[in-house]
């Protein structure tokens, strides 16, 4: 796509674009950091994730002045449109990964401060999984990459399934152990949390589907039945 | 650089910036002195030439009349006393007139004296006192003080246009007679009244009964038949081809002629006039409708130019409009374009007129040129035009005809102006801004 | 390449197929194929020179008056081939009506202004017919408010904004079928603009209306299809909510985004 004719049109949705980059980044370092204070047990690590949430919410604001200034003052049509509305949607999105990172962190710190703990290497697994996810629909709208996208948004079936078993894991867990149910319930709202930053981050790719090629993604978002995970 | 050369620098520019600028405002002012300096000299002349003829001819526009009284002798004009029409109408009037100056002025003159006396008076006092008589056959026998038209010598010598001295240049009294006026003055039966005849009379040999109307009447045939002819004429060519001829040669090669014959010397239609209207179709030599056909043929250029500019100073947007809501061509220019250009139209008409008013070489070579008395009735009948009349009268030795011709000029100059004036106001009252 | 994203579905008022146009030399437009449907508004966008205004004047046969102008190929009224012999322009002109650039009533009261059409085309038996024509065209037109009691009055005399509203009440008072418009807004401020475009979406209900802008906010604001035309080819065409939010073809995409001169 070539330039536009008025070279501040395009130095303006450039900035657009590496706040919402900047954003994206410490939203996927804080759901990064939270895990490992998960793993490590590091209530530091946990305090300081949650505080920097803040930062986030900042970007947050920021995106939205200023996607409505350019709607005001450019007029934009087709493309850049497209750019600017996904930018509001897409910065939605990440703010709300960013909220669930710092719960995360929120329920780290209750969690190292049981008395009894329950295995939490499932949990990580699946952190591990939505985290390689959102890193790579961070990409793929820096890339503006149509088939990365399409590839993460596709991906949401293997994260619901690795919930569900996350969640029987849990269960049977309790069941077993009815120690550990503070932790092991903790953990759970733990898991759902991650498995709902993979349903943000399968929107990302949606919107950024959009964006790029005009029209959302053909076809039901193949997903995972997870509510009542079946024996 | 340092500070001080660099203000060096800056002083040197400003003062050569200063001294131009000096030389330029005074170029100025020079090219002002020269421009009014033309205008004043112009000026100046036209002062000169209006003053002059002004000069000359304002007194035209008075005549001189003497205060006799006159007795309707029955023995000089009625000797049979049947009253007669056709006895009046041959009576001895002049007889009467020398009657009454001799009785005031020299009783017992003699034949040369009673010559000297008669005149004084214009041979149209006799002409007068018929036409009194054959209208009111009352007046034989009675006596009436009338006020008598002057002959051109004694009318010219009162106006000051001649002056009084024995033996100065212009002046034809004798001595006697030169008394005889001091005498009729001194009581104040001398009086210059406004000259009804100058406007009313035809051509005359003797100027005080010389007048322009015949000329003026067969100015009016003579252009209102250009009139009747170059406009429709012209205002049609002009449509034609501004809005309706194809861009080809033909239509150029048409143009060019016109342009070409706007400036073609009007003696040359005069020839044209001369070989075709009067040798090829034998139309009425000296008649205002050859002078009308002639001076038509040269309106017609200046008002197809003139019609032309102001068709096209119609803009193209209204044409389109009309054409857009479905108006043939012909629609087009009658509805919207021809209402448009109209005053232009006019107003070139007017100008052409104008100059048709005063054009004589070529009514010269048509014959218009001849000595005419009677007013013309039609436009077939031969008559004089205003310019040629002028010019008659210039080519007169008589100083009387002098005073005449200055007066003659400044009435076509009035109507010039008239006829510009009227243009002028045409135009500014429909001029339009788009 | 042309890309014609739709497939006509309502009802085609004009249809023009393979339509090229010679200005003596210079081609202006190169086999344009586009389909105007009835009722609808149509806007015809692209840079300057690139044949939309061309196009529109081939609709009323206005190039006629051009010297030196060609048209081959067809264009069609309701079927019938307006470039044909048997065909009377001045007829063309009652059904397709135009409103210009720049508003140029006549200069005649605004009375005599909107019923010039009627008067020349014999649409009214009587005075009282022609009346009738008069006010309901300029209450159409939305000025009938606005200059009811000076009706006599010059139409010259009146604000831009209400003499291209004259201009559209003078096209409609002969009942076109057709509205053509060039670029009727350019010429006016903001407000005159909002109401002409309010009258546009009203007159929609009657007439087909095509027009060309320069606008593409104006052509996306008012239309219902828009045609891109560049370079005298015809690009793309399609509904307008489309063109402006997706368009397929890179040119127009660029065009509408700013991103060629």
């Amino acid at each position: 796509m070539s330039d536009h004719t008025v070279k501040s049109y395009d130095e303006e949705l450039a900035y657009l674009t590496s706040i919402l980059a900047r954003m994206g980044g410490i939203a996927e370092a804080q759901f990064a950091a939270a895990v490992q204070a998960l793993a490590k047990r590091d209530d530091d690590l946990a305090q300081r994730v949650i505080a920097g949430d803040s930062r986030i919410d900042e970007l947050d604001q920021e995106i939205q002045t200023f996607a409505v200034r350019l709607l005001a003052l450019r007029q934009p049509m087709a493309s850049d449109l497209r750019q600017i509305v996904s930018a509001l949607n897409i910065s939605g999105e990440i703010e709300r990964i960013g909220d669930y990172a710092a719960n995360l962190g929120k329920r780290c710190l209750i969690l190292n401060h049981l008395p009894v703990t329950a295995p939490v290497a499932g949990v990580i697994r699946l952190a591990e999984l939505v985290r390689g996810l959102v890193k790579d629909i961070l990409d793929a709208y820096l890339e503006r990459d149509v088939a990365k996208a399409i590839r993460v948004w596709s991906r949401d079936e293997e994260v619901d399934e690795m919930y569900n078993g996350v969640f029987r894991d849990l269960i049977a867990q309790m069941t077993e152990d009815s120690g550990t149910i503070t932790a092991s319930t903790h953990l759970l709202f733990i898991a759902k949390n991650i498995e709902r930053i993979g349903d943000h981050a399968t929107n990302i790719a949606e919107t950024l589907h959009f964006q790029i090629v005009g029209t959302p993604p053909k076809g039901m978002r193949p997903k995972g039945n997870t509510i009542g995970a079946s024996e | 650089m340092t500070d001080m050369a660099q203000t060096t620098v800056a002083t040197r520019t400003a003062e050569t910036v200063a001294s131009r600028l000096q030389r330029r405002y005074a170029a100025e002012r020079r090219f002002r002195a020269l421009g009014i300096g033309a205008i004043l000299i112009s000026v100046g002349f036209l002062l000169l030439l209006l003053g002059s003829i002004i000069d000359k001819g304002w007194t035209g526009f008075m005549q001189s009349e003497i205060a006799l009284e006159i007795a309707f002798d029955p023995q000089v004009i009625d000797p049979e006393g049947k009253r007669d029409p056709a006895a009046l109408e041959t009576a001895d009037y002049a007889a009467l007139v020398r009657n009454a100056m001799v009785a005031r002025l020299a009783p017992d003159a003699d034949l040369h004296v009673r010559r000297d006396l008669s005149a004084l008076v214009s041979t149209m006092a006799a002409d007068h006192l018929r036409h009194m008589v054959i209208s009111n056959p009352d007046l034989i026998g009675t006596r009436a003080t009338l006020w008598l038209l002057a002959s051109d010598k004694l009318d010219m010598v009162l106006k000051g246009q001649v002056p009084r001295q024995l033996g100065a240049e212009g002046n034809t009294l004798t001595d006697r007679q030169l008394g005889w006026l001091t005498e009729l003055e001194q009581t104040g039966q001398t009086r210059k009244a406004f000259n009804a005849t100058f406007f009313t009379a035809g051509d005359s040999r003797a100027p005080e009964q010389a007048g322009i109307w015949g000329a003026v009447v067969g100015s009016f045939f003579s252009l209102a038949i250009t009139l009747l002819i170059s406009f429709p004429l012209g205002a049609a060519s002009a449509v034609y081809l501004e809005e309706f001829a194809p861009n080809n040669r033909w239509t150029d090669l048409i143009e060019v002629n016109i342009n070409n014959l706007a400036a073609v010397p009007s003696v040359v239609f005069g020839l044209l006039g001369l070989g075709m209207f009067l040798n090829v179709f034998h139309m009425p030599r000296s008649a205002p409708v050859v002078g009308g056909l002639v001076l038509a043929l040269i309106c017609l250029p200046t008002i197809i130019i003139a019609g032309r500019a102001a068709l096209k100073a119609v803009p193209p947007s209204i044409r389109q409009a009309a054409a857009g809501l479905g108006a043939s061509p012909l629609q087009i220019v009658a509805h919207h374009v021809l209402p448009l250009a109209m005053p232009g139209m006019l107003t070139g008409t007017i100008l052409g007129m104008a100059r048709a008013l005063g054009e004589t070489a070529p009514l010269l070579m048509i014959g218009m040129v001849a000595f005419i008395v009677d007013i013309p009735k039609s436009p077939m009948d031969p008559s004089a035009v205003l310019p040629v009349q002028i010019y008659l009268w210039a080519g007169s030795s008589e100083r009387a005809f002098v005073e005449k011709t200055s007066a003659a000029i400044i009435v076509l100059l009035l109507f010039l102006v008239a006829m510009n004036m009227v243009a002028i106001v045409l135009r500014k009252k429909f001029e339009r801004r788009w | 390449m042309n890309m014609i994203v739709d497939s006509v579905q309502g009802p085609s008022k004009i249809s023009a197929k393979a339509l090229d146009v010679h200005y003596g030399e210079k081609q202006a437009l190169f086999g344009v194929d586009l389909q105007i449907r009835a009722g609808e508004v149509t806007a015809l966008i692209g840079p300057s020179g690139c044949g939309k205004s061309t196009f529109l004047r081939c609709v009323n046969r206005m190039n006629d008056l051009v010297e030196g102008a060609r048209v081959s190929g067809s264009l069609t009224l309701d079927g019938t081939d307006i470039y044909d012999r048997i065909i009377d322009v001045v007829q063309l002109r009652a059904r397709v009506g135009m409103v210009f650039q720049k508003p140029n009533p006549f200069p005649k009261s605004i009375y005599d202004n909107v019923a010039y059409g009627p008067r020349i085309h014999g649409l009214a038996q009587d005075q009282a017919e022609l009346d009738e024509i008069v006010m309901t065209s300029l209450e159409k037109a939305g000025l009938l408010n606005e200059v009811k009691d000076r009706l006599q009055e010059s139409g010259t005399g009146l604000s831009g904004g209400q003499q291209q509203r004259l201009c559209i009440a003078r096209a409609i008072a002969v009942e076109p079928e057709v509205i053509l418009m060039d670029e009727p807004c350019s010429a006016l401020d903001p407000i005159a603009t909002a109401k002409v475009e309010e009258l546009i979406d009203e007159l929609r209900e009657n007439f087909t209306i095509v027009i060309v802008t320069h606008s593409m906010q104006q052509a996306a604001r008012v239309s219902q299809r828009t045609a891109f035309f560049h370079l005298g080819k015809l690009i793309e065409v399609g509904d307008t909510e489309q063109i402006f939010t997706n368009p397929q073809h890179p040119l127009t995409q660029g065009y509408i985004t700013g991103r060629f001169g």
